[in-house]
């Protein structure tokens, strides 16, 4: 079984031009992007049959993300942030473009791609009726994995966010949401991703299962082989975790640039505050206290 | 082979998944038996009170076979209502798993929990009514179930479609298919009673075939010989519905994942 701390089942680094990240990280640029998003584009119908209409929910977005980066996606909320990870996951079909996860094309070459993502959403979705280990070993055997080493892997990665093992027996309908998200992501993590696609993972938690699961995404950046993909209302957690972060706005990547870029950007060519607020307001027209008012239900038509 | 092997082992997750399940909810497992037990009792009971064997007989194959039926079909239909309403839908389409695996293991599951189910409501009523099984052929009743069995998975796998192409009526649609297949196989009554149209749709259901098999067996000892003209319609719809079943679920997927339907509602 590889675990995170071993090396992911993909192609070998070529030497490649190197780009350092703002934990001084050296990121590959080797030529296969962790992620390949080119000019895609996805729209749905919705509203009754009286008031049908057509909505752009990913309108022609480009990304490419380097092996072993974090790369936050910001946006209001029905942006299209969870449209993109979504397609990204498999879970919806492109209209148009193309998505590759270490080179291979995800309509094309589904199963490989599958084997080597995995995601965690907003909401954690389980067998609320089963324990962790069931639902943990429930996933583990769709990846593969035997139950056994999934269980020890499970309980280190728990472990490490503050549940014990003698919690993990009982139904998860028991635990409090904070406690269900980290399991969720154990969960995601348990298979070894190496293109982990978190979606808003910590939003609705309290201040201290945030700050738990934020230290854990930065063990997982400062130790292991993951690329990591986060949308996020939470500006200071994406200043925080990202090494680059892309605004999308209506569908359309508005801005893409390391932090420090685009706060220092707003500055100069906006006489802003250099903060993550005013690069937000900046690039989406909305303040982030406008979006948090927003109906939560408007984001599942992200 | 290893490919065979993967996805064997991955099948495997939704028998485990669906046995915790079980385990779980069993207090409502218990309930639901002892309202199977309940039903099949109050519905033989007709036939005890008429003071007729045959149509006790006839009432009580229909209960406890209708119950098998009736519980291997909502185990498949509903496996995507259920995830549906867990959340867990997503999760399961972007794991690295084959349709075909999935629906092998929901249907695993399913026929060893619709058996256990079907037995103790079979032994309740034997021993309530004190049958007279001697001259039963249950090999030929075993063939007409594991049969049944092969259709009702076809028929499950492809109403399993709905609730994945549309995300409430589907669980509703599925509801009134299975209420549909009640009335026209002739679970309590012959379907000659039945008007013409609904005798024509009768043939088509393949329940139908498999209460009529099985009284031929239990009832009057027929061998399975003697009751080919209810075996090959069992083995064409067998033949043709899974397959169909597997195909058309790929298609309602790629449906799903292009109008955004396999997100959580619910």
């Amino acid at each position: 079984m590889t675990t995170l701390l071993e090396q992911p089942k993909t192609e070998p680094m070529r030497p490649a031009a190197q780009a350092p990240s703002r934990t001084n990280r050296v990121l590959s640029d080797d030529g296969v992007p962790a992620l390949l998003v080119d000019h895609v584009t996805k729209q749905f119908v919705v509203g009754g049959r009286r008031k049908r209409k057509q909505v752009m929910a990913v309108n022609d977005v480009t990304i490419r993300i380097r092996r072993g980066e974090i790369y936050g996606v910001l946006g209001a909320n029905g942006s299209g942030k969870s449209t993109l990870i979504r397609l990204v996951s498999t879970l919806l079909t492109l209209d148009t473009g193309r998505v590759e996860v270490f080179g291979h094309d995800i309509e094309r070459d589904e199963m490989a791609v599958k084997r080597v993502i995995n995601r965690v959403s907003v909401d954690a979705a389980f067998f609320k009726k089963l324990s962790p280990f069931e639902n943990l070993a429930y996933a583990a055997r769709l990846y593969g994995m035997e139950p056994k080493a999934a269980r020890a892997e499970a309980i280190s990665i728990l472990a490490r966010l503050g549940i014990g093992e003698k919690r993990l027996s009982r139904p998860l309908e028991q635990m409090s949401r904070g406690m269900q998200q980290k399991v969720a992501i154990a969960r995601a993590l348990l298979t070894s991703p190496t293109l982990l696609l978190l979606d808003e993972p910590t939003t609705g938690l309290d201040p201290r299962s945030k700050l738990d699961v934020q230290t854990f995404i930065e063990e997982l950046r400062d130790t292991h082989d993951a690329t990591i993909v986060l949308t996020t209302h939470d500006l200071a957690e994406a200043d925080r975790l990202c090494d680059r972060i892309g605004i999308i706005n209506d569908g359309r990547i508005v801005v893409e640039d390391t932090p420090e870029a685009l706060r220092a950007k707003v500055a100069e060519e906006r006489g802003l505050e250099p903060t993550m607020e005013s690069v937000f307001m900046t690039y989406t027209g909305r303040s982030l206290d406008d979006d948090l008012g927003d109906n939560e239900d408007k984001d599942d038509e992200d | 082979m290893a490919l065979m092997t993967r996805e064997l082992k991955a099948s495997f997750a939704f028998v485990e998944r669906n046995f915790n399940l079980t385990k779980r909810y069993w207090g409502w497992e218990v309930a639901f038996l002892v309202y199977a037990v309940a039903g099949a009792l109050a519905v033989s009971l007709i036939g005890a009170g008429q003071g007729d064997t045959r149509l006790l007989m006839t009432l009580v194959i229909g209960a406890v076979f209708w119950n098998y039926l009736s519980v291997v079909f909502s185990f498949i239909a509903e496996t995507v209502s259920w995830e549906r309403w867990e959340g867990t839908l997503e999760y399961t389409f972007m794991a690295p798993v084959r349709r075909y695996a999935q629906m092998l293991g929901s249907t695993v599951y399913a026929v060893a929990f619709g058996f256990v189910h079907t037995v103790v409501v079979l032994v309740v009523l034997a021993l309530f009514f004190e049958l007279d099984l001697s001259g039963a052929n249950f090999v030929t009743a075993a063939v007409f179930m594991v049969l049944g069995s092969v259709s009702f998975i076809g028929i499950g796998i492809m109403t399993a479609i709905l609730p994945l192409m549309y995300v409430e009526r589907g669980a509703q649609m599925t509801f009134v298919l299975q209420s549909v297949l009640l009335l026209i196989s002739g679970v309590y009554y012959s379907v000659d009673v039945l008007p013409g149209w609904m005798q024509v749709l009768s043939n088509f259901s393949p329940a139908t075939y498999v209460l009529h098999g099985v009284r031929a067996a239990l009832i009057d000892g027929q061998g399975t010989v003697s009751l080919l003209g209810d075996v090959w319609p069992l083995l064409l719809m067998g033949i043709v519905f899974i397959p169909l079943g597997l195909w058309a679920f790929g298609r309602a997927e790629r449906y799903a994942k292009r109008t955004g339907k396999l997100k959580r509602v619910g």
